[in-house]
């Protein structure tokens, strides 16, 4: 049984705050697309399609027969053979995290591996395998109890490989909007210290208000992202604590790119959710990168909420799907440059959100609590990609199998 | 010309004879604008970027990009920024002769009036009552109410936006009619966000400071500040819009002249 964790204690000043160290990058084109697959939370080996035997670790050709290798998902069953303790490495992450358990796991797909494992797990046991990614963004096997048992979660290895809500102190940026204020509730549930909501327009009144005030361990803070003035005073305020940043602004537009749509929308939109991500990153990053294995708390990930549509175009919103689509491409190049210092950037990705902005959308349609619980899903997965709801599983799916003939399909 | 007008001027601006009032709020993120419907159009508030500041993009100097609406913080209103003023000659900030962009003020107080109803409608009775104990407003002279409003600035009673709408007072047309065609006026100057009442588009004719000032050539000026500092008459106002081609209205820099004390 793994001991609930405990709420992190203030920070001692004279302490200097430990270094965020990562592991190297693995530079294989194979270990990359096994990261991939991990990121979107799937286990899975490669399989020899000559003569079917699955492969770890990953390589570029079957070590068996010499034939081409593919990327399938595998049964997660394993059993424990062996298990060790290190307790010395030059590694400069776990140097400073040991002892470390690993252990040998004989999968059910068939090959062996060396792994991680969780505080509850025993030589002899029937494991569940978890693909998970490490601090830098390489893709680790993790084996988890068959069964859960009590504070699974809490198991201090496994937080390592997590971005686990509870007990840290996240920002979620649109406290004014229903997305927010949902992603704000369950990351309270899910036992977050604290929730800070960013409010736009602190002058302004907005619905839900009362609610959001009504949070215990809510608190709404001056934050607009179209403002970088704004966006940097709160940076001074919470930079140095806020150990998760979730954001969820967003100004959907409604039209095409002839016809219906406004040049204007089109600006507002990219400036509030593309360079508004930007000012968000620039602002909260460096102090966050700073903070990346500083105990439980430690800072830990940024997620960016946005639609799937950024991945194909989407008639009749062409302005919110391109904003979506440049989001997910600084994304992209966020996730590179904080995997360096420990820090993840995941995106949940969302369907027509049951909003005003899609009241003449026909559902089915992502409702707002959805994209919270696939929020709190992807923290606490440490996972890199996450679809919240059918619509967005549904266009990834189809994306993935076929990206031009979804983009095709997504825009007539 | 007489030049010893201008030098008067001069010497009465150096020896602080003439005193200048800003009229102008500081243009900054948080300065409200007008709020429309969430499916409009809308009015972008000020932003500023830094390009450089002393750093690796530009060691020995400061500056900023800056983005807003024409009607962003003070502002003035052209005729053209109304369907009713759009067909007028010179209806937009670059067409309008300079000669306009100075001229006398005067100062009506509804202070008292709009500290007790957020509502407050002045109304033709009401300007010509306050004629009768101030005076008559000569032509082409500003009309300027002063409701203290400004003082509302940083506050949600500022715009004073509420379920059934803005609260914030202003003319209804008889009022606008009669500074229009019986005073000649420039324009009207006030220090709410726009020239009409908050409640103005349940009006009958809806918004008729917009309507009926633009649709006769004259002008807005918003947002301004200090309107208490000035006399009821006596001020001139100068209002220059920035020369935008084709523009609608512009944030400006207001300024009041004013009788001063010799130092």
């Amino acid at each position: 049984m793994t001991d609930s964790l405990t709420p992190p204690r203030r920070k001692d000043p004279l302490k200097m705050t430990r270094a965020g160290h990562v592991p190297p990058t693995l530079r294989s084109r194979a270990a990359k697309a096994m990261a991939v697959r991990a990121g979107q939370g799937r286990f899975v080996l490669q399989a020899c399609d000559s003569c079917a035997a699955a492969v770890y670790p990953p390589r570029d050709r079957c070590p068996t027969c010499w034939g081409p290798l593919s990327w399938r998902d595998q049964p997660q069953g394993a059993e424990i053979e062996a298990e060790t303790m290190i307790r010395t490495t030059t590694d400069l992450f776990f140097r400073k995290h040991l002892p470390w358990r690993i252990g040998a796991a004989r999968l059910d797909a068939g090959p062996m591996a060396i792994v991680h494992l969780h505080g509850d797990v025993r030589q002899g046991d029937r494991v569940c395998m978890e693909l998970k990614l490490d601090r830098g963004g390489n893709p680790a096997l993790f084996a988890m109890p068959e069964v859960e048992t009590p504070n699974m979660q809490d198991d201090p290895q496994l937080r390592v490989f997590t971005a686990d809500p509870k007990y840290r102190r996240i920002l979620v940026t649109d406290g004014r909007g229903p997305v927010g204020q949902a992603v704000a509730q369950a990351l309270i549930k899910a036992g977050a210290q604290t929730v800070f909501l960013g409010n736009a327009d602190p002058l302004m009144r907005f619905p839900g208000q009362e609610q959001v005030a009504a949070l215990e361990d809510a608190e709404l803070v001056p934050l607009n992202l179209t403002d970088t003035r704004s966006t940097r005073e709160l940076a001074t305020q919470l930079g140095g604590r806020v150990d998760i940043v979730v954001n969820t602004v967003g100004l959907t537009r409604v039209g095409g790119v002839v016809f219906g749509g406004k040049l204007t929308d089109l600006q507002a939109g990219f400036d509030t959710e593309v360079t508004g991500l930007m000012r968000l990153a620039q602002a909260f990053g460096p102090a966050m990168s700073g903070r990346s294995d500083d105990g439980v708390n430690a800072a830990s990930a940024i997620v960016d909420v946005t639609s799937v549509y950024g991945l194909t175009g989407k008639a009749g919103f062409a302005g919110a799907a391109a904003s979506a689509a440049a989001r997910l491409s600084l994304i992209a190049g966020l996730r590179g440059e904080m995997q360096r210092s420990g820090i993840r950037v995941m995106s949940v990705l969302t369907g027509p959100v049951d909003d005003d902005r899609h009241q003449h959308v026909p559902p089915p349609k992502t409702p707002p609590v959805q994209i919270a619980k696939a929020v709190v899903e992807a923290l606490i997965k440490g996972q890199e990609t996450t679809c919240a709801g059918d619509m967005a599983k549904d266009v990834m799916d189809r994306w993935q199998s076929d990206p031009l003939l979804a983009i095709r399909e997504e825009n007539q | 010309m007489n030049q010893s007008l201008l030098s008067d001027l001069a010497e009465a601006l150096s020896s602080g004879q003439v005193r200048c009032v800003d009229l102008t709020n500081t243009l900054s993120p948080d300065f409200p604008v007008m709020v429309l419907p969430p499916e409009l159009g809308q009015c972008a508030p000020f932003r500023m970027e830094t390009v450089s500041r002393y750093d690796e993009n530009g060691p020995a100097w400061y500056w900023n990009n800056i983005s807003l609406n024409e009607h962003t913080g003070t502002h003035f209103d052209a005729p053209a920024h109304w369907v009713t003023g759009k067909d007028l000659p010179s209806n937009t900030v670059d067409a309008i002769s300079a000669q306009e962009f100075m001229a006398p003020a005067a100062v009506i107080d509804i202070s008292t009036e709009a500290a007790t109803d957020h509502n407050f409608v002045v109304t033709r009775e009401f300007l010509e009552n306050w004629e009768r104990d101030n005076g008559t407003v000569p032509p082409r002279h500003w009309i300027a109410l002063r409701t203290d409003w400004h003082k509302r600035v940083g506050t949600p009673e500022y715009l004073n936006l509420k379920e059934d709408g803005a609260h914030s007072p202003g003319p209804d047309a008889g009022a606008v009619e009669f500074m229009v065609h019986e005073r000649d006026c420039v324009g009207l100057a006030v220090e709410t966000v726009g020239t009409d009442a908050g409640q103005a588009i349940h009006f009958n004719p809806p918004l008729p400071a917009h309507s009926i000032l633009h649709g006769n050539g004259r002008f807005g000026l918003q947002c301004l500040t200090n309107l208490d500092k000035l006399p009821t008459f006596g001020a001139i106002i100068v209002a220059c819009p920035l020369k935008i081609e084709g523009g609608s209205g512009s944030p400006l820099r207001v300024i009041a002249m004013i009788q001063g004390e010799a130092t």
